[in-house]
């Protein structure tokens, strides 16, 4: 690879003018080459400078961001000095980009067929009578089902991962030389993600296309990429191949953000980095990463390490990245899961007899339509037929993607949402033996002690902290409406409640805005403790976070269910997350139970299909382990009217009996239970076969 | 006063003077909040400060330029130009003054209450409010004007009206984001009250977009009080008044122009001001969002 690289980026520094009027770096002494047929993934938490490296790659900086040294060049051009005219000649055509959310990026009232076409027309030199037979093919050459129709299409027509395709097909439109990807799977389901990865991964042997991929992912990298940058407060600190960072990482960060992963082979929880990354303009004179780090030493508080090469043709910014052998050590300190014993002897203290929610509803129309035609308007709930006892002390986990209605239980559990049948039983375990009654539907019915008794933390805390209210107030509200406090017992039980989450009282004053995510998590946290419940509905509470954060929010949360025998129920599309913390996990597919089991059944053989589909999805940050990828990534709107909730996507499908019939739970080994028409012993060696 | 008391105020306290050090810092804000404060200030103190009496006329300045008696001319009256431009904002800001708050109060009840209630209620009345957003405001003005008469008692409650109804868009606009969001959820979870809940979740959130909205329609109602002194249904002569002295003028002004320019200076400096302080209020708020600052 001694040809003149394509993407060339030369001790580039971007930064922002602060209202003081001081520059804030936001990237530093940057270098990125990328040769032809290469592909590159940059990675980092949010804020290391990771987009806005791969933008400036285009010549593009956003809003309020200069260039304060280096340069950008593309082939022959210098990015930045570039006229408009220029670029839009090279952006688009030669060097094209897929944003994180396409659905965005697409032209809302514009069908997909116009919008390639209209990019056919800026940057091929096509006849326009042949731009859609062009178009059908980009449209075939991403995998997308019946062309012809998607090309009358408009983007809402479209699912997220059918958006995302589109958008990549537009991006191959002017047939480009290098194509920059800022996360492109992050908020889409797990199986979809894989697919897209698969079809990336083909295009890019097919054409010979250089890629540059930004992601938090260190799973999807691992899938895409040969070569990985590991960015931290905007400068690289890491630069090997891909099996070189992830499975020898010789940087401490890029250490710590390896075992910060949950991996589905874990039997124990991830293991957090503390601290968090220095704000642009806070990075002293030293190694940004020295307060985080365990090798840390004098000298690295004293002087920012250079890029040094090491023998093995790898790039790494650190004084001591040949102690790293002594960080191995330190791994061995991860948290173990607390163990919840005796679990079979605990009373439940919920009960789950049939739930059912509906969002639908009928209309005037609907009523009027079956009066005329006698036609009754068939509602199918969106969450049906959920049974499910959850003792006292038991960490439950609920998996499914998008639309698997596992937060729509909660929502109901929390009393937020009226169910349409089915009775829930919850028991306030006050009186020393087994007293289940009855939880009224909703929150304004239930009574005081109901009302403590269960908390919900929200997926966001950006949106579930009043911006308005310090963290005082915040803590208050449980406190007082609960027990009352007020004055200095209120002021020392939010102290100790806040400590117990490790935050100070000095958080006290503070507002939500002037802390970091995983600061706010914590609060929201210490709100839902704050009220001594016994059950906790935690709703993708780890998915707005980044992965070092997620890791310590889990940790704190296994803490305090020791601590205090806390029962929860934890929603997550991350299964490996799920299975860090779970005693039991339900599976749902389109609000119903596919399989019900302790975590180690469930994540083994046998499976349910759907189950087996999931499993085979997920990523781990391991560049030699494929996704076995075996249904296709479709994506329903609605559940079936009958018969099995999954027969449409169904790998296994056994022919009508699945459309049909409802299948009936089949009970295996343990308390595991699969829903599914194919016998267990079946399932067993078919998926063993796979 | 216990601990938690104390907290409230000192936030409350401090994120006052945070945001106002905010919009100082801004160059937009601290010209816009100057020109705000200065206006304030000449129309308290400009009875003292003027040089001629408003309504004294002398024949033999008529329409002249500058000289060094009467420093910006005398109108076709005869009458000192400054003097005039000086008072001329008294009666204007103290109408809008008192009809501003009057209509982002008003607007803003009703926008919040039917933003929470919603519904076949809500439906029914905000098509009424589109119905009088359609209608041109001065034809609205004029009505009611024709009908009771001019004068501040009459100018202070129609101004505060008609634009009292943008503001409960903007309020049940604001209200629905907030309700939206999820602490209003976590706090319906908890089981606080509902009015608790409107207090201490939803209120102080909507407000922030109130105050910005409030100093918003306060240069607005200063351009239709200006334009109704102009039509000559404000302001009675011979008090002075920008706009009626906009309109007073602009006859001579090929050769008298100073007696135009000057209140249209005056004017226009002052919507400025509030328009800038309004914008920087709002990025300082981080209602703003499309201009926040970068990474």
């Amino acid at each position: 690879m001694m040809d003149k690289p394509l993407i060339n980026i030369k001790n580039l520094s971007v930064g922002f003018r602060s209202l003081s009027g001081k520059i804030m770096p936001v990237l530093r002494n940057v270098d990125l080459s990328v040769h032809c047929g290469e592909s590159i993934g940059l990675v980092g938490e949010s804020g290391s400078g990771k987009s806005t490296l791969a933008l400036a790659a285009m010549g593009y900086l956003k809003r309020g961001l200069q260039v304060i040294d280096g340069v950008v060049q593309f082939e022959d051009h210098s990015m930045f000095t570039l006229t408009r005219t220029d670029l839009e000649g090279v952006r688009g055509g030669k060097l094209a980009l897929i944003p994180q959310n396409s659905g965005q990026s697409l032209t809302p009232t514009s069908k997909i067929g116009t919008q390639l076409s209209e990019a056919l027309k800026l940057h091929s030199s096509l006849d326009a009578t042949h731009h859609k037979q062009r178009v059908i093919e980009l449209l075939t050459q991403v995998r997308l089902p019946d062309p012809e129709a998607i090309f009358e299409r408009y983007p809402h027509e479209l699912s997220g991962g059918q958006q995302q395709r589109a958008a990549i097909a537009m991006a191959l439109a002017g047939e480009p030389e290098a194509l920059l990807l800022d996360e492109p799977t992050t908020g889409l389901d797990v199986t979809t993600q894989a697919h897209i990865l698969e079809l990336l991964r083909e295009l890019a042997a097919d054409t010979g296309m250089a890629m540059v991929y930004v992601s938090h992912d260190l799973g999807a990298i691992a899938r895409v990429c040969d070569r990985v940058m590991v960015m931290y407060a905007g400068e690289i600190v890491l630069e090997g191949t891909t099996s070189q960072v992830l499975k020898t990482p010789i940087h401490p960060y890029a250490h710590g953000l390896l075992a910060s992963i949950p991996k589905l082979s874990d039997a124990h929880l991830p293991q957090a980095l503390d601290g968090r990354p220095p704000v642009p303009g806070d990075a002293g004179a030293g190694c940004a990463f020295a307060d985080r780090c365990a090798l840390v030493s004098n000298v690295c508080r004293k002087e920012r390490p250079v890029l040094h090469r090491t023998p093995n043709g790898e790039h790494v910014r650190c004084h001591h990245f040949t102690d790293i052998d002594k960080m191995n050590s330190t791994a061995a300190r991860s948290a173990v899961l607390a163990q919840t014993d005796n679990l079979s002897k605990a009373f439940p203290i919920l009960t789950l007899g049939g739930l059912s929610i509906r969002y639908q509803q009928k209309g005037l129309l609907d009523d009027l339509s079956a009066r005329l035609f006698g036609a009754e308007k068939i509602l199918i709930p969106t969450v049906d037929d959920i049974y499910l006892e959850i003792r006292r002390g038991e960490t439950v986990g609920l998996v499914g993607e998008s639309g698997s209605g596992k937060s729509t239980i909660l929502k109901s559990l929390a009393g937020l949402l009226s169910p349409a049948a089915g009775q829930v039983l919850f028991d306030l375990g006050s009186t020393g033996q087994s007293a289940p009654v009855q939880l009224p539907s909703v929150v304004e019915a239930r009574g005081h002690d109901h009302l403590r008794a269960i908390q919900l933390i929200f997926q966001n805390p950006d949106d579930s902290l009043n911006p308005r209210h310090t963290i005082a107030e915040i803590l208050a509200q449980p406190l007082t409406l609960y027990f009352g406090l007020t004055g200095d017992a209120l002021y020392e039980r939010s102290v100790s409640i806040l400590e117990r989450v490790r935050l100070g009282a000095h958080y006290l004053n503070r507002l939500p805005s002037q802390l970091s995510g995983g600061e706010k998590q914590r609060v929201a946290i210490a709100r839902a403790f704050a009220a001594e419940p016994d059950l906790i509905l935690c709703d993708e509470v780890t998915s707005a976070l980044d992965v070092s954060v997620q890791a310590a929010v889990l940790a704190l949360l296994n803490e305090l269910k020791h601590e205090k025998g806390t029962t929860y129920i934890f929603v997550s599309h991350d299964l490996a997350v799920v299975k860090a913390l779970s005693d039991r996990v339900a599976v749902l597919y389109q609000g119903r139970m596919c399989e019900l089991g302790p975590s180690d059944a469930v994540y083994s053989y046998p499976s349910h299909p759907y189950t087996e589909v999931l499993l085979g999805a997920v990523l781990e940050p391991d560049p030699d382990s494929a996704p076995k990828l075996v249904a296709d990534d479709i994506v329903e709107l609605s559940p079936p009217a009958k018969g099995c909730a999954f027969q449409r996507r169904c790998p296994r499908r056994l022919g009508t009996i699945c459309d049909e019939m409802v299948p009936e739970w089949q009970q295996g080994a343990g308390q595991h239970m699969i829903r599914c028409h194919i016998p267990l012993k079946e399932l067993i060696t078919l998926q063993k076969d796979a | 006063m216990t601990e938690t008391n104390l907290h409230r105020h000192s936030s409350a306290f401090s994120r006052l003077s945070g945001v106002l050090s905010d919009v100082v810092s801004r160059p937009s804000g601290a010209i816009g909040l100057f020109l705000v404060i200065f206006h304030i200030v000449l129309a308290l103190t400009s009875p003292y400060l003027v040089p001629f009496d408003y309504k004294e006329m002398n024949a033999s300045f008529m329409l002249s330029g500058p000289t060094s008696t009467h420093w910006l001319g005398a109108d076709h009256l005869g009458r000192d130009v400054l003097s005039r431009t000086l008072l001329g904002g008294r009666e204007a800001l103290l109408v809008t003054a008192i009809a501003t708050p009057i209509a982002v109060i008003w607007g803003g009840f009703v926008g919040i209450l039917l933003g929470l209630v919603g519904g076949r209620i809500d439906e029914v009345l905000m098509r009424i409010v589109d119905a009088f957003l359609s209608l041109p405001w001065i034809l609205k003005m004029l009505v009611l004007i024709v009908t009771f008469g001019t004068g501040m008692f009459v100018l202070i409650p129609t101004l505060a009206f008609f634009y009292g109804i943008p503001v409960i868009r903007i309020a049940r606009a604001a209200t629905h984001d907030v309700v939206a969001r999820d602490f209003i959820s976590a706090a319906r979870a908890r089981g606080h009250k509902k009015m608790t809940i409107i207090r201490r979740e939803l209120l102080p959130n909507v407000l922030d977009t109130l105050m910005v909205e409030g100093a918003m329609r306060w240069s607005w109602m200063l351009l239709a009080f200006s334009s109704l002194s102009f039509l000559g249904f404000g302001v009675s002569p011979p008090t002075p008044d920008w706009g009626l002295m906009i309109a007073d003028a602009r006859g001579f002004m090929s050769f008298a122009p100073v007696g135009v320019i000057a209140p249209v200076v005056a004017l226009s400096s002052l919507i400025i001001g509030i328009n800038l302080t309004a914008d920087s209020l709002a990025k300082a708020l981080g209602i703003d969002r499309a201009q926040k600052a970068p990474v």
